[in-house]
C-alpha cells in the first residue's frame, strides 16, 4: 500500500539527496557531471572564513528565533482564556504565515530603513538614535530574527493551541479546589502537559531557522548591501556558491554539512527531551 | 489488491511527470504550429518584447512566442537549473558577464549557420558588444539586442537651487568633485551625487578614464591595484570622503536610482536604460537632464548590452534561430526604440529611441559615448569575481581602509577566481 508514496519519496527526495551527496565529492564548475575530487570541497569549506562566519550567523539567528517559543506559549495561553472571538486572534497571528516571505521582507525593509523607516521614526519620538538596521552587520542578523519570530508565531500558536485544548479541564477544576492560583496552574499543569507540543514546535523552529534563506535574501536587497558580508546565513552561502559562482560541487558540500548539523542538533534535542518532556 | 497492481499506476504517474518536465510541447517537424518560449527579466521592457513576439508571429503564423518574465536574481537561478534540467526557455536574454559558464557548458545554440544563410550583416551591431560575447571558439551564440553606455543623469532643479551651473560637455574630474560638493546641502538632506559601490555604472568607468584596466590584456590576472586603477577607485572614495554622497549604508537601504528619483541626490552616474523610468516619473521628468561622464586622463565609458541567445536543448532549434535573428533585427530594434525601453543595438535605430522621449533633449550623449567606449571587463567567471567587490572594496568607500590595500586584496581575490576557471 505504501508503494506509491515510496516511489514519490524516492523520485523527489532520495534521488536528489544522493545526487547532491555524490556532487559534494566532485568538482562541478559548470554544466555536466564534473570530475571526482575527493574531499577537496569539504576541506576548502572548513578552511573558508566565510563558512564559519555564516555558521555563526545562522546559530545566532536560530538562538533568537527560539526565544519566540516562550512568547508563543504565553500568547497561546492568553488566547485560550479568551471566550469569544478566539478565531479572530488566531487568524490575525496566522496572517504573516500565509503571506509571501518576499512581501514580508519588503515591508520590513521599509520599516527598518535607516533614513525613512517607521522604527527609527518611533525611536526618535522617544529620543533614541536610529540605526541602519538591515545595512549594518552589527544589527542585521537580529533584525532578521525578530522578523523570523513574527513570521513563525502563527504556526506555533496553532500547534500549541491544539496542545492546550487537549489538557482536560478537570485538572484545572480539581487544582483550584485545592487552592492553586492561575500562575501555579500554568507551571504545574499547563507547561508539563503542553511539553510534547513545545518539544515539537522547538524541533520545527530549529530546523527552519537553520535553513533560513528567503527572508534574508529579500531583506538584504542587493549583493552590494554593506551588511551582506557579515550577515550571510549558511543557505545564503549555498545560494552564492551554486547560483552566482557556479560551484555546484562546493554548494553540494555546504548542503551536506548543513544536513549533518541539523541531524546532530535534532538528535541532541531528542536526547534532552527525556529530561523535560512529559508523556502521560 | 496485490502489490503489482498498485505499483504500475504509480510508475505511469511518475513517468508522466518526468515526461512532462522535459517536453516543450509540439513536435520538431516544421509546418505544424510551434510555441517557443522567450525568457527575459526587465518588467519595463515586457510590453516591447510582447510586441516583438507578436510581430514575429505575424510573419511566421505557425510559430507562437511566449514571454517568460522573471525578476532579475531569480532569472539566473531558474535559467541555470532549467538549462541543467532541460527546461530552459528556447530563447532568452544573456549578459556578457554570465555567458561563459553557459557557453563552456555547451548550453547555448550556435546560430552562425543561420546568420550566414540569412546574410545578417554583423556590421550593423556595435563591435564592442559582439566582442564581449565572443568566446573564441569560432561559434556565434547570439546577436546584440541593446547597447548601453554611461553618462551623468542630473536634477536641474537641485542645480538651480544651489546656484550651480549645469555640467559642461568637457568637464573634468575636478569639476565633477567640486560640483558635487557645492550641490550637497546637509540641512535640506540632499547630496550632490550618489557614489555607490557599482562596477558597470561606477568605478570601472573612472578606472578606464584614469588610463587603468580591471583585468590584464591576457585576461589572466587583475590589474585593479595598479596606480591608474587606484586613481579611478579614488575618484569615488573621494566623493564619499567629501560627504558629497550618501554613505554605502544609506545606499543599501535606499538604492541610488530611487534616491535620484526622490530628488535626494542631484547627480547619478548610470546607463541609458534608466531613461524610460525617469521619463515616466512625471514628478521628476521636467527636471531631468543628462551630461557626459567627466574626463579623467581621457574620456571613457564601459559599454555592454544584452544579447538574444538560444538554448542548445531546445526542441525547435530552427524556429528558435529564426526568432533570435528577428528579435535582434531591424524591425524589432525599431519596436524597442519606439517604446523607449532601451537603446537598441541595431545601427540606425537610435533616432527612433530619442524621439520616443522628446522632452529629454540630450539623449544623444549616450550615443556619442559609443565613440570612446570600452568593453565591460568580463574575463573568466565574471559574475563570481564581480560579486566579491562588496567584500573587499566596502572598507575603502567607508574610509576604513586605504584604496591601495583594498584594491590589492581584491586583485588577489580576482586572480584566484581567474586561475580556478582558467
Amino acid at each position: 500500500m505504501i508503494a506509491p508514496a515510496f516511489i514519490g519519496l524516492a523520485a523527489l527526495y532520495l534521488w536528489p539527496f544522493l545526487a547532491t551527496f555524490i556532487k559534494s565529492f566532485r568538482r562541478v564548475p559548470v554544466f555536466g557531471p564534473g570530475e571526482f575530487n575527493g574531499v577537496d570541497n569539504y576541506e576548502k569549506l572548513l578552511s573558508d572564513a566565510d563558512f564559519w562566519s555564516a555558521l555563526g550567523n545562522s546559530a545566532r539567528y536560530t538562538a533568537i528565533v527560539l526565544l519566540g517559543i516562550p512568547l508563543a506559549i504565553v500568547f497561546a495561553a492568553l488566547i485560550q482564556q479568551v471566550s469569544r472571538g478566539r478565531a479572530i486572534y488566531r487568524v490575525l497571528f496566522f496572517l504573516p504565515v500565509v503571506t509571501l516571505p518576499v512581501a514580508v521582507g519588503m515591508v520590513w525593509r521599509f520599516i527598518l530603513n535607516g533614513d525613512f523607516g517607521l522604527l527609527n521614526y518611533v525611536l526618535s519620538l522617544v529620543g533614541l538614535p536610529g540605526e541602519y538596521w538591515v545595512a549594518d552587520d552589527r544589527f542585521a542578523v537580529y533584525a532578521f530574527a525578530v522578523v523570523g519570530i513574527w513570521m513563525g508565531l502563527g504556526v506555533n500558536l496553532i500547534i500549541l493551541g491544539a496542545g492546550l485544548q487537549n489538557i482536560p479541564t478537570e485538572l484545572y477544576e480539581a487544582s483550584s479546589l485545592d487552592g492553586a492560583n492561575r500562575v501555579r496552574q500554568f507551571f504545574s499543569i499547563t507547561l508539563p502537559l503542553l511539553s510534547p507540543s513545545i518539544f515539537f514546535v522547538t524541533i520545527l523552529t530549529t530546523i527552519s531557522a537553520l535553513q533560513m534563506f528567503d527572508l534574508v535574501f529579500i531583506m538584504l536587497g542587493s549583493i552590494n548591501n554593506t551588511a551582506l558580508s557579515g550577515s550571510k546565513t549558511i543557505v545564503y552561502l549555498f545560494y552564492e556558491a551554486a547560483f552566482v559562482q557556479f560551484k555546484q560541487g562546493y554548494a553540494a558540500a555546504i548542503a551536506i554539512v548543513l544536513l549533518v548539523i541539523i541531524m546532530i542538533v535534532t538528535a541532541i534535542q531528542f536526547r534532552l527531551q527525556k529530561k523535560w518532556v512529559v508523556y502521560d | 489488491m496485490n502489490r503489482k497492481s498498485l505499483l504500475s499506476p504509480a510508475i505511469v504517474v511518475v513517468a508522466a511527470l518526468l515526461a512532462g518536465c522535459s517536453s516543450g510541447g509540439g513536435t520538431s517537424n516544421s509546418g505544424g504550429p510551434v510555441t517557443i518560449t522567450y525568457g527575459i527579466w526587465a518588467g519595463t521592457q515586457t510590453p516591447a518584447m510582447q510586441e516583438i513576439a507578436d510581430a514575429f508571429t505575424k510573419e511566421n503564423p505557425n510559430i507562437t512566442v511566449k514571454i517568460q518574465e522573471r525578476p532579475y536574481p531569480e532569472f539566473w537561478s531558474t535559467l541555470q537549473t532549467g538549462a541543467a534540467g532541460g527546461t530552459a526557455p528556447d530563447a532568452f536574454w544573456m549578459l556578457a558577464q554570465q555567458i561563459r559558464p553557459y557557453a563552456v557548458g555547451g548550453q547555448l545554440l550556435d546560430i552562425s549557420d543561420a546568420v550566414k544563410n540569412q546574410n545578417v550583416d554583423l556590421a550593423n551591431y556595435p563591435r564592442a558588444v559582439l566582442d564581449l560575447y565572443d568566446q573564441g571558439d569560432g561559434k556565434l551564440y547570439g546577436l546584440p539586442k541593446d547597447v548601453d553606455t554611461n553618462a551623468v543623469w542630473y536634477n536641474k532643479a537641485l542645480f538651480d537651487k544651489a546656484g550651480v551651473a549645469y555640467p559642461a560637455a568637457n568637464w573634468t574630474w575636478a569639476d565633477f568633485r567640486e560640483t558635487a560638493k557645492k550641490l550637497t546641502d546637509p540641512a535640506a538632506g540632499t547630496w550632490g551625487v550618489a557614489a555607490p559601490l557599482d562596477y558597470q555604472s561606477g568605478y570601472y568607468n573612472s578606472i578606464f578614464q584614469a588610463g587603468g584596466q580591471v583585468i590584464s590584456d591576457d585576461g589572466k590576472t587583475s590589474v585593479i591595484d595598479s596606480p591608474e586603477a587606484q586613481a579611478g577607485i579614488k575618484f569615488w572614495t573621494d566623493l564619499q570622503a567629501d560627504k558629497s554622497s550618501p554613505t554605502l549604508q544609506q545606499l543599501s537601504d535606499t538604492e541610488a536610482e530611487t534616491m535620484f528619483e526622490q530628488g535626494k541626490v542631484a547627480m547619478y552616474v548610470s546607463g541609458a536604460y534608466w531613461a524610460l523610468k525617469l521619463y515616466q516619473n512625471k514628478t521628476i521628468q521636467a527636471k531631468v537632464d543628462v551630461a557626459p561622464l567627466p574626463t579623467g586622463v581621457k574620456k571613457a565609458t564601459v559599454t555592454s548590452g544584452i544579447e538574444n541567445v538560444g538554448y542548445a536543448g531546445t526542441k525547435h532549434p530552427e524556429e528558435t534561430k529564426k526568432f533570435l535573428l528577428f528579435a535582434s533585427g531591424e524591425q524589432a530594434a525599431n519596436i524597442q526604440a519606439k517604446s523607449g525601453a532601451v537603446l537598441p543595438a541595431y545601427k540606425g535605430t537610435e533616432k527612433a529611441w530619442m524621439n520616443a522621449m522628446p522632452e529629454f533633449k540630450n539623449l544623444q550623449t549616450f550615443i556619442d559615448a559609443l565613440a570612446y567606449s570600452v568593453p565591460l571587463p568580463v574575463q573568466g567567471n565574471a559574475a563570481e569575481w564581480q560579486g566579491l567587490q562588496a567584500k573587499y572594496l566596502t572598507a575603502a568607500w567607508d574610509g576604513k581602509a586605504s584604496v591601495a590595500d583594498a584594491a590589492a586584496q581584491y586583485a588577489d581575490a580576482i586572480d584566484k577566481v581567474l586561475a580556478e576557471n582558467g
